[in-house]
């Protein structure tokens, strides 16, 4: 694979000290009017296939509904009336179908951690699909009271036209870790914004992994209410012909001494299947002493797909303690594949472990429960879908 | 029983400017028990020779033949080519990150054997394997080759050759960035395989060092695509005195 790696050097170089306004960070607003139709030149909707989204992004009605299991684990509320806490995680909508969703208050839920709550057991939240002809919008509120620990999972599948909000609070000294795990049927789509607001020495992880849907895009922000806070946010994706998934990913490190780790891998297969990972790191002048890593790998198993991947990294401070990221779109490594062959493995097989490694280190870093088993063992049953067949079709 | 022939072995590369002759008929026969080396100046064929034999996707076979106790192998596909028998420790193991040693190890040997190997016995012979080449146990928990030092890569490759058991070896400058230690522990892996009942091998090397170690039957010196000159092991130390010179020289 061929990478492009920045190191802490030429970014030193190319700092620009006296910037004060990026453009990593656009005016949000709850006011619908300010978001007018998108047309898709826009910068942020230039790689997404507005015509796929059942105009969510016009005017599709809300009127849906979704059935939702909640597996919860003891320690954490919920309350299906969050409509009073819109924006508490600091989010201010960025585009149009974010306005659209904090407008409508259709669907509306809170899961709260109380403060010092120490939770093992992950609280999972099965979000299944009814059918994609009536539009479906949510606003979920999650939040880690000061000192408390807890793991909450939401696992979609089905068939939905789904626009949701997802505000996060980790309070001070908080460890959360949210997984979002989009394993939709063929036909969904999913137009998804989170944002979570990290507090004084706070850690958050976000694991994200998509595997189905039609067109799923996710926006995930993060920024810093106090220092010492922490960001991990990991993603695995799998896309197949047809597929379109598009990952942006904001940290906007406001608040010295934060980290945030960023690491998205995934796999593309069959003609049409579309990835696009946009990754940006804004560091602000008063984030001094901040640690920031970003990479996006992907691995592009046959002809007909197309990988776009655009790591973004803004600096207002010299005073870092360290700044990288990378980005690659690369295809079997010949290389890999010959040498497992010539120790008498068969391509199929070959192929296999090659993908399984790329995904491996990533799933290592889960640290969920059972869900490392599990994404492993989608892996292997995605790569059945293709990659042993197109063996034959280059025998 | 195990013979690797190589007759009139030709082979070219693709480049920019069209394809390019490497080969230009390369005969060798390896019979049961020999130990061969194939010495040469860079760039002379060798690692071509050994990647032709292995079946690397980079190289067209444009003549000759290469058969394993009679099966042509050149009509097989690279993993065939092992599972008849044939081992190539490559002068740059490549690594594959997030495999496992242990995980590849046990692939490689379902593969070769038709059946898992028993899980029990399994162990200790990767263990032991490892042991051998002075490789801690924890390198079966480490990714293929990522990571190793240029000494581990090629100690790894032995202690495959070690366990998967092949009949034929082909072992592409197995000594380069070796220590005399790593030499000598990777010389005796060498020797303890050659020792098995009916294996060849096929040693290429750029220096004599090793064949101080490992005990050629035969030395071949490799110039411009083939081979200019055969002889005992006498002509590895007339190659140490002389160096290539003279075969360079009438090269040109
Ligand atoms: N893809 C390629 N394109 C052009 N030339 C190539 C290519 N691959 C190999 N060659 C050339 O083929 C010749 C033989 O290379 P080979 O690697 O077999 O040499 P070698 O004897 O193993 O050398 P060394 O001692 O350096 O390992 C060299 O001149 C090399 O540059
Ligand atoms: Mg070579």
């Amino acid at each position: 694979m061929t990478a492009v790696d920045t190191s802490l050097d030429s970014i030193k170089q190319s700092l620009e000290l006296d910037k004060v306004e990026s453009h990593l960070h656009p005016e949000g607003s709850f006011d619908l009017a300010a978001h007018p139709v998108p047309t898709g030149r826009e910068e942020i909707w230039r790689f997404t296939p507005l015509k796929r989204l059942r105009d969510l992004h016009t005017e599709a009605a809300f009127g849906g509904t979704l059935d939702i299991t909640e597996q919860l684990a003891e320690g954490i509320n919920v309350s299906d009336d969050a409509s009073g806490l819109l924006g508490v995680s600091g989010f201010v909508p960025t585009d149009r179908i974010a306005a659209r969703v904090a407008n409508a208050a259709h669907g509306t839920a809170l899961y709260e951690i109380p403060a010092e709550t120490v939770i093992e057991d992950a609280s999972v939240i099965i979000v299944r699909g009814t059918g994609v002809e009536q539009a479906v919008a949510q606003h979920v509120v999650v939040k880690a009271g000061r000192f408390s620990q807890a793991t909450v999972v939401f696992h979609f599948e089905g068939s939905a036209t789904l626009a949701d909000n997802v505000e996060i609070v980790v309070e001070d000294g908080a460890q959360l870790t949210v997984v979002t795990i989009d394993d939709w049927a063929d036909d969904a789509v999913h137009v998804g914004h989170r944002h979570v607001k990290v507090g004084r020495d706070a850690t958050f992880k976000h694991i994200e992994v998509t595997f189905g849907g039609d067109v799923v895009r996710s926006d995930t922000t993060a920024e810093y209410s106090g220092p010492g806070g922490s960001v991990e946010l990991l993603g695995l994706y799998f896309a197949d012909a047809g597929q379109h998934i598009e990952h942006r990913l904001f940290v906007d490190h406001t608040a010295p001494k934060t980290k945030s780790h960023v690491v998205y891998k995934g796999a593309l297969q069959g003609h049409g299947a579309h990835t696009v990972w946009i990754g940006n790191v804004l560091i602000r002048k008063v984030a001094e002493g901040i640690e920031t890593y970003e990479e996006n790998r992907n691995l592009v198993l046959t002809d007909g797909c197309q990988a776009d991947s655009v790591p973004n990294l803004e600096i207002e401070t010299g005073e870092i303690e360290g700044a990288g990221h990378a980005s690659a779109v690369g295809r079997f490594d010949d290389e890999q594949l010959f040498y497992l062959r010539s120790r008498g493995i068969p391509e199929s097989e070959a192929r296999r472990l090659v993908v399984h490694g790329f995904f491996n280190d990533l799933i290592r870093q889960i640290g969920v429960g059972d869900l490392e088993e599990k994404l492993t063992a989608t892996v292997e049953a995605e790569l059945a879908k293709n990659v042993l067949n197109n063996e034959k079709d280059n025998a | 029983m195990s013979t690797l022939e190589i007759k009139d072995l030709q082979v070219s590369v693709e480049t920019e400017d069209g394809p390019k002759e490497i080969l230009k008929g390369v005969t060798l026969t390896i019979n049961d028990g020999e130990t061969h080396a194939i010495m040469g100046p860079n760039g002379s064929g060798k690692s071509t020779t050994a990647y032709a034999i292995a079946g690397h996707p980079k190289y067209t076979i444009t003549g000759g033949s290469v058969t394993l106790d009679g099966k042509d192998l050149l009509e097989m596909s690279p993993d065939e080519r092992a599972r008849a028998g044939l081992f190539l420790a490559m002068q740059y193991p490549v690594e594959v990150p997030g495999v496992s040693m242990a995980n590849f190890l046990r692939t490689a040997k379902t593969a070769l054997d038709g059946e898992a190997p028993k899980l029990r016995t399994w162990v200790k012979d990767v263990n032991g394997a490892l042991d051998r080449m002075n490789l801690d146990p924890a390198f079966s928990q480490r990714s293929v080759n990522e990571g190793f030092s240029g000494g581990e890569k090629k100690r790894a490759e032995i202690a495959q050759l070690d366990l998967l058991d092949p009949k034929v070896a082909i072992l592409d400058e197995i000594d380069s960035g070796l220590d005399i230690d790593a030499l000598k522990v990777v010389s005796d892996g060498i020797n303890a395989f050659a020792s098995r009942e009916g294996k060849g091998v096929l040693l290429i090397t750029h220096y004599t060092r090793i064949l101080r170690y490992v005990k050629p039957d035969f030395v071949h010196v490799f110039v411009d695509g083939r081979i200019a000159e055969s002889g005992g092991e006498e002509l590895a130390e007339e190659l140490e005195a002389n160096g290539y010179a003279k075969y360079i020289g009438a090269a040109v």
